[in-house]
């Protein structure tokens, strides 16, 4: 009944969150076995010291350096066979290439795990988390990734001992060519205890340094609903919602934000919610914990003077 | 070059969904249905790229239930030259799993030759994100998901696509699999003429068996229920009680 955990790299550096909260997630179903695809020695050394690490497999290829489907998946594939699960956390490195993985085994994926009821059964989100769906497995190896938002992250153990894996050729199908990364020294969005995101109500771009200031008042990170992307108010990294990020921060503050399906299944499950919103009919208010109707342009202002 | 789009009919994004009340699934009848809306984009990706000389046909093609014309029908009028409809079951409420629907692809694919397959990232309904990346597997073709932009050049795609970071740009060897994210465009709608028009379009059906493929789910649905609600907290009259109820919670 082992398990092997895709470990999230990125640039050859651990994801320690994302990789410690599905630790959390999956250490119950057996003995995990952490892969660590393009990630440094010191990466490996770092996920060898999450807590229900079993053995870390390195593999140090620069075919895996920008996390590319075509051969991680091809990686994960052949590691497969000695596990009954294969699980990551559900990032867009997972999304991309552990379906291709399920489909290289032929067998299914089962995406977005919330909860892992037993060995061979699990509960997802379907419909933008407006149902809950529990499936049990009929394949051979359980493939899974799992919403890190549901779990807290495993702490330190013991180092697991780290191998090396052999490299598998390039199958030299697509090549990576940039990362045009958003520079900032923002907290990570899904990982962050606060989060502040605007909508399409804050109006330009300019405006939305607004929200920053506030999220700089309450130390939190930077989200944005798909409408504030698609204006080009925000970059496309700090969408949240059931396409973008999905977060469970400790405090999430929505401005001018009205609060659509789509949205809603990014944030519903952060603990407290706050929303600043003109329009008191927003749908925004039906999950808010606390509402200030208003004007957005005084009220955030004041609330982050408040705050300082 | 020809593309082809694999489209799905789903529960209309702007209907709210009900769980069935014995717990076996979200209730589909008498509900409005569409073309899956990520797989517009896709329909419209092909066809932008058949209007600027890339492409020279774009074949749309889904599998489900006979209603699922309806969706194909829509990709016919956006502009889609012909459809293929896979029947694969009469149940509206048993959805086919991404394996099974990569797997029947796989076999279409076989058949028509096509250069490049532009799929929606996800379907709306089940969420999962997967049938791109597994008909890639299955015919062991690159693939580049989530994109936001496309260009088709000596035979290569190269393609911005949103990550967890940002954006990153890849090129990826024709034929391949590309997934169209929401920036990638602006579906059209389809004018009353080109529906009318779209109803003489060739659309041919076959069956899951004919490509020989078993449908039969690999995951049982053991149950569907409704997410834990949230309750409609307090509206404030100031941005003071706002702190001072914050740090009461103990968020502050």
């Amino acid at each position: 009944m082992a398990v092997l955990l895709v470990a999230e790299i990125s640039k050859g550096a651990l994801n320690r969150d994302a990789t410690a909260k599905a630790m959390r997630a999956v250490r119950d179903l057996g003995p995990v076995t952490l892969l660590c695809a393009g990630a440094t020695p010191e990466a490996a050394a770092e996920a060898a010291r999450i807590d229900g690490a079993a053995r870390v497999l390195l593999a140090e290829g620069t075919q895996y350096a920008h996390q590319m489907a075509e051969p991680l998946a091809a990686l994960i594939a052949v590691l497969a066979g000695e596990f009954e699960h294969v699980a990551a956390p559900a990032t867009s490195v997972a999304k991309n290439a552990l379906p291709r993985v399920a489909g290289l085994l032929d067998v299914m994926v089962i995406p977005d795990v919330l909860k892992v009821v037993d060995a061979e059964t699990f509960e997802r989100p379907i419909y933008a988390g407006n149902a809950i769906q529990t499936v049990r497995s009929r394949d051979a190896v359980k493939l899974m990734t799992i919403r890190t938002t549901g779990f807290d992250a495993a702490g330190e153990g013991e180092a697991a001992p780290i191998e090396t894996v052999a490299d598998l050729a390039d199958p030299g199908l697509a090549a990576w060519l940039t990362d045009a990364v958003t520079e900032s020294d923002r907290l990570e969005l899904t990982s962050a205890s606060r989060v502040v995101s605007g909508g399409r109500g804050m109006a330009s771009k300019e405006n939305f340094a607004l929200v920053e200031g506030l999220a700089d008042s309450l130390s939190a990170a930077v989200g944005a609903s798909r409408a504030a992307v698609d204006a080009g108010y925000a970059p496309n990294d700090w969408q949240v919602g059931q396409t973008g990020k999905v977060v469970a921060p400790d405090l999430y503050v929505a401005v001018g934000i009205s609060g659509a399906i789509q949205h809603l299944a990014g944030m519903k499950d952060s603990k407290v919610i706050v929303a600043i919103n003109k329009d008191e009919e927003a749908p925004i208010f039906q999950v808010a914990d606390y509402g200030l109707v208003g004007d957005l342009f005084e009220l955030v202002p004041e609330l982050t003077g408040a705050l300082r | 070059m020809k593309i082809l789009v694999p489209v799905k009919r789903v529960m209309d994004y702007n209907v709210q969904p009900r769980v069935k009340a014995d717990g076996s699934g979200v209730d589909l009848a008498n509900v409005k249905m569409s073309m899956n809306p990520f797989d517009e984009i896709a329909v419209e990706e092909a066809i932008r790229l058949k209007e600027a000389g890339v492409a020279s046909e774009v074949i749309v093609v889904s599998i489900g239930v006979k209603q699922a014309q309806d969706a194909l029908r829509t990709a016919l009028a956006m502009g889609a030259d012909r459809a293929i409809l896979v029947n694969a079951g009469d149940d509206v409420h048993q959805d086919i799993e991404p394996l099974a629907v990569a797997r029947i692809l796989a076999k279409v694919v076989e058949a028509e030759a096509p250069e490049l397959v532009i799929t929606g990232k996800q379907a709306i309904d089940n969420d999962m994100n997967a049938t791109g990346q597994m008909l890639a597997a299955r015919l062991g073709w690159g693939q580049a998901m989530f994109a936001s932009k496309l260009e088709i050049a000596d035979g290569v795609a190269k393609v911005t696509r949103e990550v967890d970071g940002g954006l990153q740009s890849i090129e990826v060897k024709l034929p391949a699999i590309v997934s169209a994210d929401l920036r990638l465009n602006e579906p059209r709608y389809a004018s009353l003429p080109n529906i009318m028009k779209a109803k003489k379009k060739p659309l041919v059906e076959t069956s899951a068996a004919d490509y020989g493929v078993d449908v039969s789910p690999r995951l049982e649905i053991v149950s569907v229920r409704e997410p834990q609600g949230r309750q409609a907290g307090i509206k404030l009259g100031s941005v003071n009680e706002l702190v001072g109820q914050l740090k009461e919670a103990g968020v502050l």
